[in-house]
């Protein structure tokens, strides 16, 4: 209840802040020395956010549902490549932490290539995955694998410290009941590892929303809310409003995410707890 | 029971970090015997422990448990361990913990149960069955480690400083409980301590240790009867304290080779 609130009185407060800025910002921005250190305040720039609700209820520019409904569909379409990628990306990970807990060797040859994955460009990327996969799998299915390689990253890393992080003297005490590779990973360093996890699976979900929205656009894929970022950003200075009201949608898609992710947490935290 | 024939652990051999972690240790531990090893850290005391539960291969010579091989013998479970943390499963409840050895062994739900409230029964703490180990204190930790060890009823008990993080009140209090769990489960135990009064008040006999390379110096018998509360103030009892004392310093200070209590006690006396 607390926390409901709290995070309301957030949303509030940055609401205020926009309009507060809105009203004693410059039009213009504020520049110094030819460099503008603070963003214009005008209606192209900041739209009132009353103007972005009210252009929700409206109908895109050649009429049809209203924008709301629109957004929920993206979305919904969105959501569907954003969980077929972090479901793949998390086992992709999983299954790499282990593998690197399981041998040292593994983990040398393996880790600084996993780092190294996240630092290629992804609009780099993301063509040349989409013109491999595009001969193999449909459109979305490209997109979803993009969202998987960044969904990969923080499963693995955190997930690799969880599972390294019993004690010697817990390793030892399996050691001691000649328990094998297998008894001690699903005793004793999976449930260790549940802390590390959970963290990781949530920056994992973030990602995998980050990677579907640019997949989409860069691929050029019709139906997520990636496309309609891009495409009501063309219509900026005309209807400034309609830009916020796709980016609000992708916003919100990242927080249900994360949202379903924190309630998979508390309800597997407290199965495990036996 | 246990039995170690020139026992020698080298650590990194031919590397630069080479060291001799334990050197020709003979020696051997009958069934229902209570042995501790005391000596300096880094005298490769908990490294004997280790080579006895199969958990570091020797260099060379023969450890037999059981009258097997170490490796056979941690198969079949002939021993349990209790550590200086007492490392339970913070994710398990009380009870789910001292079912570990025997879920791991396949033993069947009622079974384990039954089992381990049997083992919570012996330690005293029945009625923290379901809470987490994290809600008790350490003391009552280490006893959950105990009941746990004891579980799959082990001939063995292996302990590496088990009280080492206890408070003193704590720690003789557990030192006689475990000495009643022992006498009544008639448990054979190898006690690691660096603790003279802890090694004395509790073994039949102490196996002194001196550092690099570690190998035994020196085997006392500890001959004090039935060890009660009174044990801690008889003078029996610091003229082992004394001796124990001396052979850890080394062969130059020890006084007797066969130190015994006649001899030793009224040093003690002329001292306090």
């Amino acid at each position: 209840m607390k926390r409901t609130a709290g995070s309301l009185a957030l949303v509030a407060s940055a609401a205020g802040a926009w309009e507060l800025y809105k009203a004693i910002g410059s039009a213009d921005g504020t520049s110094v020395g030819g460099v503008r250190v603070l963003p214009r305040a005008d209606d192209a720039a900041m739209p009132h956010l009353w103007t972005v609700l009210h252009r929700l209820g409206e109908p895109e520019l050649n009429g049809g549902a209203p924008i709301w409904e629109v957004l929920v569909k993206a979305c919904l379409t969105t959501l569907g490549i954003v969980s077929a990628g972090f479901a793949a990306g998390a086992l992709v990970g999983l299954a790499l932490a282990v593998l690197m807990e399981r041998s040292s060797f593994a983990e040398r040859g393996l880790l600084p290539y996993v780092v190294l994955s996240q630092t290629v460009p992804l609009v780099a990327l993301a063509p040349v995955i989409a013109g491999w996969g595009g001969q193999l799998m449909p459109q979305w299915a490209t997109v979803s694998v993009i969202a998987a390689y960044l969904a990969f990253f923080p499963v693995a890393v955190g997930m690799l410290r969880g599972l390294q992080s019993p004690s010697a003297e817990a390793v030892e005490l399996m050691d001691s009941y000649s328990a094998g590779w297998w008894k001690t990973l699903v005793k004793l360093r999976m449930p260790a590892s549940l802390p590390y996890l959970f963290p990781a699976l949530k920056l994992a979900g973030a990602a995998a929303v980050v990677g579907a929205v640019v997949g989409e656009i860069s691929t050029g894929t019709r139906g997520g809310i990636g496309r309609l970022v891009i495409e009501y950003s063309r219509e900026a200075t005309t209807d400034p409003a309609k830009v916020y009201t796709a980016m609000l949608g992708a916003a919100l898609l990242g927080l249900a995410v994360t949202g379903v992710l924190t309630l998979a947490q508390r309800l597997l935290i407290k199965e495990i707890r036996t | 029971m246990i039995e170690l024939s020139g026992v020698t652990k080298v650590f990194n051999p031919g590397r630069a970090g080479e060291v001799t972690a334990v050197a020709a240790a003979d020696l051997t531990v009958a069934a229902g015997e209570f042995v501790s090893l005391i000596g300096p850290s880094g005298c490769g005391k908990s490294t004997l422990l280790r080579l006895i539960a199969d958990l570091v291969p020797p260099s060379s010579g023969t450890v037999t448990v059981a009258g097997k091989p170490a490796a056979r013998a941690r198969r079949d479970r002939d021993y349990g361990m209790v550590f200086q943390k007492a490392g339970l499963f913070d994710w398990r409840t009380v009870r789910r913990n001292v079912e570990l050895p025997l879920e791991l062994r396949g033993t069947g739900r009622s079974e384990r149960h039954a089992r381990a409230a049997e083992m919570l029964e012996l330690v005293g703490l029945s009625e923290f069955a379901s809470h987490y180990p994290a809600q008790l204190s350490g003391g009552m930790q280490q006893r959950v480690s105990i009941a746990r060890a004891l579980a799959d009823a082990p001939p063995l008990l292996l302990m590496d400083e088990p009280f080492g993080a206890l408070d003193e009140m704590t720690r003789e209090r557990l030192q006689g409980e475990l000495l009643r769990i022992c006498a009544a489960t008639g448990t054979t135990v190898v006690f690691v301590t660096h603790s003279i009064d802890e090694a004395v008040f509790l073994s039949g006999r102490v196996a002194v240790m001196s550092a690099r390379p570690g190998r035994i110096t020196d085997v006392i018998d500890v001959d004090l009867g039935e060890r009660t509360e009174a044990v801690r103030q008889a003078p029996e009892y610091f003229g082992y304290v004394t001796a124990v004392r001396q052979a850890l310093r080394g062969p130059a200070a020890a006084v007797p080779e066969q130190a015994g209590p006649a001899e030793s006690a009224p040093a003690v006396r002329a001292e306090k």
